[in-house]
């Protein structure tokens, strides 16, 4: 068992890093002891996990009707240039 | 089999409007904040946007399948945003991120880390959001939040975010997009979540228990 030990304010800096899968062995197993009995640490996980399982949704927003107006309409234009089908 | 992105391909080069307008539809959201992300106000995005739409259209003869539609579309993308940011005056560089050291949380909510007994812990407590209801995480107020904090980013932080977390790319591709290290990528995200968190905590975390 490795020495490695992480104090709170070395732990939220790592989150990303962990979730990416990018610790070497002996520090992601000193962030998972430290995260099993901190509930603090264990809230700020949860809530940066929840960050990123969430923003997915953000792609599919609606696109603002007038822009995708103004695309298509150029889109349009594109396709009449000669040598268009 | 064709891919789903061949399907894409080939019913853009034969000029289907319902194709097109599907990957409109798709990506043109992302490609706004993107746009954003170099700087760019809302409308100056908008015009960003639809000139790289029109790119896409007039060099579809030259894409080669071989690498991704999506990759290819956020090149061009940022090259318009890139040209559009410094005849504005407004570069942003993406490299200088890892410089200034800013911490994922506020420096009071911890110890001093020459404390004797608590040294670097959390002096306040965290909540989880392991418990928020689906519909409350899908409700149009978070949303709204959510995207203010988005917006409220660094232009430098938003790019990355919009890449990794909201298109789900892997770190490989939003490295090579951006000319990037993979620390710097990595730093970048950090900061752009960190900060994302810290603004939906006072909402999202009142009502947790």
């Amino acid at each position: 068992m490795s020495d490695e030990s992480f104090s709170c304010r070395q732990v939220v800096e790592l989150v990303t890093e962990y979730l990416d899968g990018g610790l070497a062995a002996d520090r992601r197993l000193a962030f998972e002891r430290h995260v099993a009995i901190c509930p603090p640490c264990r809230g700020y996980f949860s809530q940066l996990r929840l960050i990123t399982k969430t923003s997915g949704t953000l792609s599919e927003e609606d696109v603002p009707e007038h822009l995708r107006e103004r695309i298509l309409a150029a889109f349009r234009d594109w396709k009449a240039e000669p040598g268009k089908s | 089999m064709e891919t789903a992105e061949a399907r894409l391909v080939r019913g853009l080069r034969a000029g289907d409007e319902s194709v097109f307008a599907e990957v409109v539809d798709r990506f043109t959201p992302s490609m706004l904040r993107v746009a954003r992300g170099y700087g760019l106000n809302m409308s100056a995005a908008e015009d960003t946007v639809q000139e790289a739409w029109l790119r896409v259209l007039g060099s579809l003869d030259r894409f080669e399948e071989r690498s991704s539609f999506r990759t290819w579309l956020f090149v061009i993308l940022g090259n318009c945003a890139r040209r559009r940011a410094t005849t504005e005056g407004r570069s942003v560089s993406l490299e200088s991120a890892g410089s200034a050291a800013e911490p994922a949380v506020d420096d009071p909510r911890f110890f001093p880390d020459d404390h004797s007994r608590w040294a670097g812990m959390w002096t306040t407590l965290v909540a989880s959001w392991d418990s928020i209801p689906e519909e409350r995480l899908l409700a149009d107020e978070t949303r709204k939040r959510f995207r203010a904090a988005i917006d409220a980013l660094p232009a430098r932080y938003t790019v990355v975010f919009v890449l990794r977390d909201v298109e789900g790319w892997p770190s490989e591709d939003v490295c090579a997009l951006l000319g990037l290290t993979p620390e710097n990528q990595r730093i970048l995200l950090h900061r752009a979540r960190s900060r994302i968190r810290s603004a939906l905590e006072e909402y999202l975390g009142g009502e947790t228990r």
